[in-house]
């Protein structure tokens, strides 16, 4: 009987074990609403330059800054663009970026740390010292600086987020590995004469993956928080790109008469976040992992 | 127990060396170089060369790195760029403004912190639970600069009590500043207390789990004072650490804060000094920023090894 078991689990299709866990996410409360506003805003971020109003970029000195109407929905902001139309896709750019970001910060990150994990003594010292440098460095000083060095475009802004976003990555990965390092089946692939590669591939990867995606999952709502911070500061995508954090900065000078310019992108800009953060919560409490006495480093 | 404290001093220094090597070469590898940026159009010949004789920029990179570096140790950080004053007068007033900023929102949030934290734990699942966790969670995933930016809209403008931005000369005095930082100091705490609250939630439970309060229960131990003695004790002591994390992860969020309220601190400096390329005081802030974070997390590994008997004599853990 418990033999059969075994062998059922071992059956069930990628598919299967992934819809199940989608499942156990949407059963919560939190991970319904979670997932409901991230799958909302990944279906916007397709459809919406099909399905935009106006022109984002059409600047029209007639209309400034007019308030909410039936023909622009969410008003004009300070040179007669569409606000509705920029809101809607203010999100690409975020998600695209932040998206991509996170899966190069996933792989270099969780490679590393499973490499340290796995080979320990003096390399591991020494990687371990250099991401702990890095860490002390306050994230927006040294994306700044990053920024400032090699431009804002999309092709440096990936990468650069990626890169700065995985050390903390490293950690996680290198303590799941020491978990499983002293199992008897890593002692037994050792005994079998397997390379270190093998046994990364086919004994560490299954085993340390779910904490690996899990933080994977929570610094992409992080790396959100960065983005726009940084487009907010000036120094992300350029304008006349619509992202939310640049038309907050651009509109905030002017919310005392011209709320609605400022509170539509808001509201884009919080949903996704907390869409993102209730997700990778529920992510986490599916695959069983306790993540909540992590400090957000 | 003496071994453990030098030890871990030790793993700051090198950090803080790394992390001085690390903003030297980022600084050193940015495209144009001080002189460049100064004169604008007048960087050829002469001048330029008089430039970097001034600044000392004619000597090979290693040589700069050692001396900036003993300069850096006695506090000396060398000339600012766009000033053209010693970056320690402009960065001493900063560092005050932010301090009082910084310390303001920790002292505010720290005991809400607490207060949520526990409260949360105790009521698990229920109604106190549910709605606290549900404004924490708000609190804490909503960027800086749009609670920031929401409190200005609602406070400031709206209902005018409090001025938004901060209109104040650098070296303002402690008492012209007040009324000036409750806004930024809002703003900052909100996000700090509901990171810190979330933590104390999840610590008490777990010890709230644990064998030896279920003991205390069969006990009979009454239920406050089992929370006070068994509880909170056990529960407060891995939080410090955690909450030094937070607050160090959290400067960042300081800096954006600052530049929302237009605040003299350290964070505007950052902004300003990075868009001037004003690369003296970008590797100075780099040191102090990254010094502010390894002696927090210093500090909290020093608590725990104090209050924790079992540590004494143990390895740390790691």
């Amino acid at each position: 009987m418990k033999l059969d078991n075994i062998y059922q689990e071992e059956k069930k299709s990628n598919f299967t074990k992934v819809s199940e866990i989608i499942i156990t996410m949407a059963s919560r409360p939190s991970g319904f609403i979670g997932l409901s506003i991230l799958i909302f805003h990944v279906i916007l971020a397709f459809i919406s330059p099909y399905i935009a109003p106006y022109d984002f970029k059409a600047i029209n000195p007639t209309l400034m800054l007019q308030a909410p109407s039936a023909e622009y929905w969410f008003g004009t902001d300070d040179l007669g663009r569409d606000v509705f139309t920029r809101t809607i896709l203010g999100g690409r750019t975020a998600l695209t970026i932040t998206f991509f970001g996170s899966l190069i910060a996933l792989l270099w990150g969780g490679l590393l740390g499973i490499f340290c994990g796995l080979v320990g003594g003096k390399t591991d010292d020494i990687v371990m010292r250099i991401v702990d440098a890095f860490l002390s460095i306050p994230w927006i000083l040294a994306m700044l600086l990053i920024v400032s060095l090699l431009g804002t475009s999309t092709e440096v802004l990936i990468p650069a987020l990626g890169f700065f976003y995985g050390k903390g990555i490293v950690r996680v990965a290198r303590a799941a590995t020491h978990d499983v390092i002293a199992k008897d089946f890593i002692v037994s692939a050792r005994a079998r004469g397997h390379s270190n590669f093998s046994i990364i591939w086919y004994e560490i990867i299954p085993n340390v993956r779910d904490a690996i995606l899990v933080e994977g999952a929570m610094r992409w709502s992080w790396m959100l928080l960065g983005f726009s911070s940084l487009s907010f500061l000036g120094f992300g995508v350029s304008p006349p790109t619509p992202d939310w954090g640049l038309m907050i900065s651009n509109a905030r000078g002017l919310m005392s008469f011209a709320y609605w310019s400022v509170i539509a992108p808001i509201v884009g800009l919080s949903s996704l976040i907390i869409g993102i953060n209730l997700t990778a919560d529920a992510f986490a409490k599916a695959l069983g992992i306790d993540r909540s006495t992590k400090a957000p480093v | 127990m003496l071994f453990l404290i030098i030890k871990r001093i030790l793993l700051g220094l090198i950090t803080l060396f790394i992390v001085s090597l690390i903003t030297f070469v980022g600084t050193e590898i940015l495209p144009g170089d001080a002189c460049t940026t100064y004169l604008e159009r007048q960087a050829f010949g002469e001048q330029l060369e008089a430039c970097y004789r001034r600044l000392g920029l004619n000597v090979p990179a290693y040589e700069r790195y050692v001396s900036w570096a003993i300069g850096a140790i006695q506090g000396d950080f060398g000339y600012s760029l766009s000033g053209e004053m010693p970056i320690k007068e402009v960065l001493g007033p900063r560092i005050k403004n932010s301090l009082v900023l910084a310390s303001a929102a920790i002292f505010i949030g720290i005991p809400i912190a607490l207060i949520l934290g526990i409260i949360t734990a105790l009521w698990r699942d229920k109604l106190p639970d549910v709605a606290i966790s549900t404004v924490t969670i708000f609190a804490m995933t909503i960027p800086e600069f749009i609670s920031a930016t929401l409190l200005i809209l609602i406070i400031a403008i709206w209902l005018e009590w409090l001025p938004g931005i901060v209109i104040v000369p650098t070296d303002v005095s402690f008492f012209e500043l007040l009324p000036n930082i409750i806004l930024p100091v809002i703003a900052i705490a909100m996000i700090m207390t509901a990171h810190m609250a979330r933590m104390v939630r999840s610590s008490v439970i777990q010890v709230m789990a644990s064998e030896y309060v279920q003991m205390a229960i069969l006990k009979g131990v009454p239920y406050w004072k089992m929370v006070f003695t068994h509880v909170l004790p056990n529960a407060l002591l891995p939080a410090i650490n955690v909450v030094a994390l937070t607050i160090a992860w959290l400067l960042g969020g300081v800096v954006v804060t600052e530049v929302v309220f237009n605040y003299p601190g350290l964070g505007r400096l950052v902004i300003e000094s990075i868009s001037n390329r004003d690369l003296p005081t970008v590797q100075a802030l780099a040191i102090i920023l990254a010094s502010i974070y390894v002696s927090i997390n210093l500090l909290a590994d020093l608590m725990t090894l104090m209050l924790n008997p079992r540590l004494k004599t143990l390895q740390i853990r790691k």
